[in-house]
């Protein structure tokens, strides 16, 4: 059983975005804390640090999921994804971001990355979605500029490119 | 005035008016381009506030705050907090009051505020200290530490009720809560009333609540002792009238307080203004702990105190004809402000004052304008700025006016619309409308099948017995405000003395390097409009070049960029305003280069055009130059430059537009320089088993002038519109009834997401502004005026009722539309009448009652009642009892419910005492969960076997478990007293359990002991 | 809102999660996917001292269906029990209330055992185990017990578990062929704490009729289908016996108003489905 007490500093490491990171940190340190602190990757933001707003969405182990609620320590020897490892490099977005550009789908850009992130998530199991399924997951972020009709125009617009349908994502 | 250009939000490719000046076609400007922000952002690479990498040495601050509405602040030891690990410092208001003078307020009034409190607090969440750590986390480990002693003092919340005789003073040195008020009169309102066919009168209220960002506010200070100069960074918004405010406070000249502003902001919507307090307070902190402060609010915090757009009762009536004509409006708006009036308060109330007769054309007017303070967080700028208050009052009336002609809502609109060809058009409060054509907006948003649309849905819902309502609202949109229409708030004597403020300064620069890259900088503040991308489109249209030649940086730094009072990003400014100057600025390079131009390629300077890249004559395409080889000339070769033209190429433009005179002598006064327009319609289903309320279908109808980029003002309105729908029917800021404050989560605070946002449909027309040069004006904060009121009319409609209380929650509407219950409960927990339960929301005493039976007699219940000892035993979680006096004890208590627990500090009073009979149970608790106090009857009587009591009890709860747990507290404070006499019953040996609850009955037999 | 300082134990038994617990007792919390606990850690709510977390104990994350039950076990998460292709057949009603559980984003995290184990009387999952008449499976360094869900929540955020006891796994009934479940949630925003949600399983003789939200935990009634014509009646009295807690969001009265007005529906929807 592991045991850290309390204001130890442990040695956590997981893969970020495909590369190994580390910190020594408290057992309670946020997951979020650490990918903005300690790991520098302030890609990810944080907005109410209760869960509800999901401007802190990562990956963890593939699956979308609150970095907020979530302790860097639970983080360690998994795989965390975060914005900053969407793009396919330096000259392209990918398909998601390029939607969201297209359609105007973030202004401030503040919630973009948690949305961006659970979309990765839910198109990689939905990929034919209907409108009402990307409404009911993204039901689980809080944009405060968009009004949100550019968002979801821009995940069904992402869902086209990624199955291929190019036709349709021309029209 | 030309016509207008009619577009549809669908229509692929927009036709438009043609340009005052002849343009490239290949111009960006007004096409809907993708933003260049994005590719940053959608990449993680934004640079907000708190990405900044902070100095080395940086600590952490943490804000201690009044878990109490009002009191006496008696003593603070911060000794324990002090000697925790990793802390540094620890602030209070001595400190400030040291090192620092009270905020500058609009108001000749005794209404000091510093940053942190000095000697007593006025509302929940008011700084009170500020610990400095190593870091966040034990920044806030010390924050409970430290030791805050209050002796609370009635508050008053509600403003009508403040401004009542013998009501509390939040301000003891004002007279009264009332801190401003003033009439106006315009036209002669009273001989219209006396003439009308009827008066029609309304009362609304406009709730409190903030389009809040989505990040908080950041504040990273730092002081140089060798000059004795503070260097901030915030992701302060504007306006930058408050920057001499915060000089002044810390003392400082303005010179010597470095503001920044970073490269990206996480929204602001108004609210980031109110950041200032805290710019002030770290960089006090800064100079007393000699190190970097860093603070990063949380969202508990900004819930609790940031800021709030403010409340305002409005009663209004006017006078009408029988045919519908508006002859004459009078209102009364009082406006609550909280605790303090920050710098530019009271803004709401005077932003609008020059078009207070909104749309229509109303000749006579009287207003009485009041400023209220109360204990609740201040308010400020917020989105919107004093419309949506305006057209509550307003709109509503309009619908109430149709009502009492029994004429159709939009012939009343349309009888008393300002005119087609009535532009410029001077309002009766001064607002001179540049532009528009109001009655054909709403023909467009009516045509085209959508109103018959909306009938008929109406119909085919009434028909099957279901609500359904239709609504509308019309309302005047002003953009960039005059700097001066605040001063209508003191008379024109005082104003003379005083001498004029007036008109709106915008101020850009733009820069062309050696390489010919083009740089701009300019007076604004980022919030995530995109001003980067149409700042770019407008200087491109100019010059002649791809978006990516420009690079716009709109960090803002006091000490080396230009800037006014008027600078900051808000009351759409930037559309009138700043684009302006930015396109002045473009022009006087571009007429800089084409002078160079025309020099080296032998023609005249008006033959030369700016095309791709390339400068170049109109009549002989083929005789230019690269954009890049000219600019150089400016720089490397100034020997070529024509005659008395000065080296280098960098133009700051100034704009100040002529309009935007101080109030006249009478108090008119225009209030903006640009005013668009906005019509929508919307109809509404109202769910009879829920009280639910579901917008159906949604038409927003724009005139802004010229769109400068079609795709941007789109997603300005779509933001607008959801936080009016907020305002509508979700978002509330709740205080008890005694200052308590109840929206501490987003769990509570109700942001709409994706699923509660209906689809809307949106339709523009473009009357460009002649008072601009590039004919746009504002069009952000139109949906947060029309929006709130426009379902509030619709939702009147479908329930017949006058009253809309906003947000239009189900609870509300069923409270108001639910009949007598059919069986109400044995104990009512609450009350069974629509009336009452409508009185009592936002009463802060939970109540309850039961009653549990014991197999002792009456005697001995009473004796163990009155003995510490047994007291000790039977309060829950207690550790340590102290008898102060008789029948008056101090405790520690651990109370909670499930994971939810905290120590606390109790007080316990037994009075009233009727011996074997009656007793009244009372006292209260503090801890770092918050308070609560609470006073209950205990009532004894012999029964077969032993005693039965009964008792009710009240209890208040506030501070942090009100604010975080309201939804589990009703249950908790039930559970904790019951925990209370079950412990008591299960020590003298109970023998048959509590009324109702089974549970209840199971835990007692469970908990029997013999005796 | 950072937690305070607490013990991490991670034990990667079963046994070792026991015996962590027979440690700390009440000062110490079970955390599975903390989507709760967490926010509450956050808030400075909770005061603990030390934090079990289970989420990888290899033994907690198995789904099991036996002949009467699909047992699940306390790490496994909201989304894998949503996620199986079978669950609409296995236990209807659970594919129906499942969605309704905060959010996509908490779902990948959260997990069954903890949200019956927080006892919120207003979650959809402990309505649906009291409703089913499902069972909670308790460890402790003591041994194994299993209690009926009735028995098992007590009252807001109560139940029966002893400090030193870890859910191990809760068991769902199965569906029976010929029954059919209706869900229906009333609550401000999609995903929020519902204000009042209802649940209702139709059987061969009677309905079964649950209630969240309104009484300091689940209610559960069995109505026989003789009584059905007077539905309207026993369940105005059903809700002025469960009273209903007040909170900003809605008085005692909206609630009892909407059990009212929705326990027909829903057991209509339950109707409907039953064949
Ligand atoms: S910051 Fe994690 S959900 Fe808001
Ligand atoms: S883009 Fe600003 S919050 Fe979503």
């Amino acid at each position: 059983m592991l045991r850290i007490a309390p204001g130890e500093r442990t040695l956590v490491t997981f893969e970020l975005d495909g590369r190994p990171v580390s910190g020594h940190v408290e057992p309670r340190m946020l997951l979020s804390d650490f990918l903005r602190q300690v790991a520098g990757a302030t890609g990810t933001h944080v907005g109410c640090e209760h869960g509800v707003c999901g401007c802190c969405t990562v990956l963890l182990d593939g699956a979308a999921s609150r970095s907020c609620l979530t302790l860097a320590v639970q983080a360690h020897g998994r795989s965390v994804g975060t914005v900053e490892g969407l793009a396919p490099g330096e000259q392209a977005l990918n398909a998601l971001q390029a939607a969201f550009r297209k359609h105007h789908a973030l202004q401030c850009g503040f919630c973009t990355p948690g949305i961006l992130m659970s979309f990765t998530d839910f198109l990689a199991r939905n990929p034919a979605p209907t409108e009402d399924q990307v409404r009911d997951t993204l039901s689980g972020h809080i944009c405060r500029c968009t009004g949100y009709a550019p968002i979801v125009a821009a995940v069904m617009e992402a869902a086209r490119t990624l199955r291929g349908d190019a036709t349709e994502n021309a029209a | 005035m030309s016509a207008p250009a009619i577009r549809s939000a669908q229509a692929e490719a927009p036709s438009r008016p043609p340009r005052a000046k002849d343009r490239q076609s290949s111009s960006p400007l007004g096409q809907p381009i993708p933003r260049k922000e994005d590719e940053a952002l959608l990449r993680g690479r934004g640079r907000y506030a708190d990405d900044v990498p902070a100095p080395a040495g940086t600590l952490h601050a943490y804000v201690v705050r009044s878990p109490i509405p009002h009191g006496l602040i008696r003593r603070i030891d911060v000794s324990r907090a002090l000697a925790l690990p990793g802390v540094h410092a620890v602030l209070t208001g001595e400190d400030v009051a040291r090192l620092s003078d009270p905020f500058l307020v609009a108001l000749k009034q005794p209404i000091p505020q510093w940053t942190l409190a000095v000697e007593r607090v006025r509302f929940v969440g008011e700084p009170v200290a500020l610990v400095l750590a190593e870091d966040r986390y034990i920044a806030e480990d010390a924050s409970e530490l430290v030791d805050i002693a209050y002796e609370p003092l009635p508050a008053i919340v509600d403003p009508e009720e403040a401004v009542a005789e013998g009501a509390p003073l939040v301000h003891p040195d004002c007279k009264s809560n009332e801190v401003s008020r003033r009439d106006f009169t315009y036209g002669d309102p009273d001989k219209a009333f006396a003439e009308a066919d009827k008066v029609v009168k309304l009362r609304v209220d406009y709730p409190r609540n903030s389009f809040m960002p989505m990040e908080c506010f950041v504040v990273v200070a730092q002081f140089r002792p060798s000059d004795g100069s503070f260097d901030v960074l915030a992701n302060f918004q504007g306006p930058f009238s408050a920057h001499p405010v915060m000089a002044r406070a810390l003392r400082v000249s303005g010179a010597k307080l470095r503001l920044r502003t970073p490269a990206d902001s996480g929204g602001s919507f108004g609210i980031k203004l109110s950041v200032f307090p805290f710019v002030v307070l770290m960089g006090l902190a800064a100079r007393i702990s000699g190190r970097p402060v860093k603070w990063v609010e949380d969202r508990y915090e900004h819930l609790l105190a940031a800021s709030s757009g403010p409340n305002r009762v409005t009663h209004i009536e006017a006078a009408v004809k029988n045919d519908g004509r508006i002859t004459a409006l009078r209102m009364d708006q009082m406006e609550d402000y909280g605790a303090f009036l920050r710098a530019p308060m009271p803004g709401p109330l005077y932003r609008m004052h020059g078009a207070t007769t909104g749309a229509y054309d109303v000749p006579n007017l009287y207003v009485v304008n009041r400023v209220v303070l109360t204990n609740k967080a201040p308010a400020a700028l917020i989105r919107g700025f004093g419309g949506p208050q305006l057209y509550l009052g307003l709109e509503r009336l309009v619908q109430r006016i149709a009502l009492a002609l029994d004429m159709d809502v939009l012939d009343v609109i349309r009888k008393n619309l300002v005119p087609s060809g009535a532009f410029p058009y001077r309002a009766a409060a001064g607002a001179l409308y540049d532009s528009g054509d109001y009655p054909l907006c709403v023909d467009i948003a009516t045509g085209e099948g959508r109103l018959e649309d909306l009938k008929r849905r109406r119909d085919a819902a009434r028909a099957k017995g279901r609500h359904y309502g239709i609504g509308f609202a019309a309302v005047v949109e002003p953009s960039m405000s005059n700097m001066g229409y605040l001063s209508t708030m003191i008379p024109a004597s005082a104003r003379e003395r005083a001498g004029p403020k007036n008109g709106a300064v915008s101020l850009a620069t733009v820069n062309v390097d050696p390489l010919g890259t083009v740089s701009v900088t300019a007076d604004l503040t980022v919030q995530g409009q995109g001003h980067e991308t149409v700042i770019s489109q407008i200087v491109c249209d100019q010059l002649g070049l791809k978006m990516d030649d420009v690079v716009v940086n709109l960090e803002m730094d006091t000490v080396k960029d230009q800037w006014s009072i008027a600078a900051g990003t808000y009351s759409c400014r930037f559309s009138p305003g700043t684009a302006v100057a930015v396109h002045h600025a473009a022009g006087a390079i571009r007429d800089k280069l084409a002078r160079i131009a025309a020099n080296q390629l032998n023609v005249l300077p008006e033959d030369i055009e700016f095309v791709d890249g390339m400068i170049r004559s109109k009549t002989n395409p083929d005789n230019g130059l690269a954009f890049a080889r000219v600019a150089g000339t400016a720089h490397w070769s100034p020997v070529m430059l024509p005659d008395g033209m000065a080296p280098g190429l960098r133009e700051t433009a100034t704009w100040a537009p002529p309009e935007l005179e101080p109030p006249s002598g009478d108090d008119r006064i225009n209030t903006s320089l640009a005013y668009g327009f906005v019509f929508d319609m919307c109809g509404v289903e109202i769910d009879p088993d829920t009280w639910e309320v579901r917008v159906d279908r949604y038409v927003s109808m724009h005139d802004a002038g010229r769109l400068l980029n079609p795709l941007i003002a789109e997603g300005q309105i779509r933001g607008a519109f959801v936080q009016g729908l907020a305002t509508a029917l979700y978002e509330e800021f709740r205080y008890d009834d005694k200052g308590g404050f109840l929206t501490g989560t987003l769990a509570d605070y109700l942001i709409p997401t994706v699923t509660e946002v209906p689809e809307i449909e949106l339709l523009h027309i473009e009357s460009p502004s002649p008072f601009t040069a590039l004919g746009a004006k504002g069009l952000a904060e139109g949906n947060c005026m029309s929006t709130p009121v426009c379902i509030a009319n619709a939702v009147a409609d479908a329930l017949g009722i006058e009253h809309v209380p906003l947000p239009v929650t189900p609870m509300r509407l069923h409270a108001l539309m639910a009949g007598p219950e059919k069986t109400p409960p044995r104990q009512a927990k609450a009350t069974s009448t629509a009336a009452t339960a409508a009185k009592r929301e936002g009463a802060r005493e939970l109540t309850g009652s039961g009653a549990v039976t014991i197999g002792a007699p009456v005697a001995q219940v009473w004796r163990a009642l009155l003995d510490p000892e047994n007291l000790k035993a039977t309060i829950p979680g207690c550790h340590a009892l102290d008898v102060v006096g008789e029948n008056d004890y101090r405790a520690e208590v651990s109370l909670g419910v499930g994971p939810v627990k905290g120590r606390f500090r109790a007080e316990v009073r037994l009075s009233d005492l009727d011996p074997e009979r009656s007793g009244r149970l009372s006292g209260g608790i503090t801890g770092p969960l918050g308070d609560a106090s609470g006073a209950g009857m205990l009532r004894l009587e012999p029964i077969e076997g032993g005693t039965r009591i009964s008792y009710d009890y009240e209890v208040a709860v506030g501070g942090r478990a009100a604010a975080i747990g309201g939804r589990l507290l009703d249950g908790a404070a039930d559970l904790v007293i019951r925990q209370f006499f079950e412990r008591f019953a299960s020590r003298l040996g109970a023998s048959s359990g509590a009324p109702s609850a089974s549970w209840w009955n199971r835990l007692t037999s469970a908990l029997r002991k013999p005796q | 809102m950072k937690p305070r300082p607490f013990t991490y134990l991670r034990p990667d038994t079963v046994a070792e999660a026991a015996e962590a617990l027979s440690e700390w007792k009440e000062a110490a919390r079970v955390m599975a996917g903390g989507q709760t606990l967490i926010a509450m850690l956050n808030l400075r709510l909770v005061d603990c001292e030390a934090i079990v977390d289970i989420s990888r104990v290899p033994e907690l994350s198995a789904i099991t269906r036996t002949k009467t039950h699909l047992e699940i076990g306390a790490a496994v998460t909201q989304n894998r029990v949503l996620s199986r292709p079978e669950l609409a057949q296995e236990v209807p009603l659970l594919a129906k209330a499942l969605p309704w559980v905060g959010h996509f984003q908490t779902r990948n995290k959260g997990t069954v055992c903890g949200s019956i184990a927080h006892a919120d009387p207003s979650s959809e999952l402990p309505l649906s185990l009291a409703l089913l008449g499902g069972e909670v499976v308790l460890r402790s360094t003591r041994g194994t017990r299993v209690l009926k869900a009735a028995e098992f929540q007590r009252g807001l955020l109560s139940t029966a578990r002893e400090p030193d006891e870890l859910v191990t796994a809760v068991r769902f009934p199965l569906g029976a062929k010929g029954e059919g479940t209706g869900f229906r949630e009333v609550a401000r925003r999609h995903g929020d704490f519902a204000i009042v949600s209802l649940a209702a399983r139709a059987r061969a003789d009677a309905i079964d009729l649950g209630i969240g939200g309104v009484a300091d935990r689940p209610a559960v009634r069995t109505i026989p289908r003789a009584d059905l014509s007077r539905l309207d009646d026993i369940v105005d009295a059903l809700a002025a016996e469960l009273g209903g807690f007040e909170d900003i969001h809605a008085t005692a009265r909206y609630r009892r108003d909407l059990v009212r007005r929705l326990a027909r529906p829903v057991i209509d929807e339950a109707l409907s489905c039953s064949a």
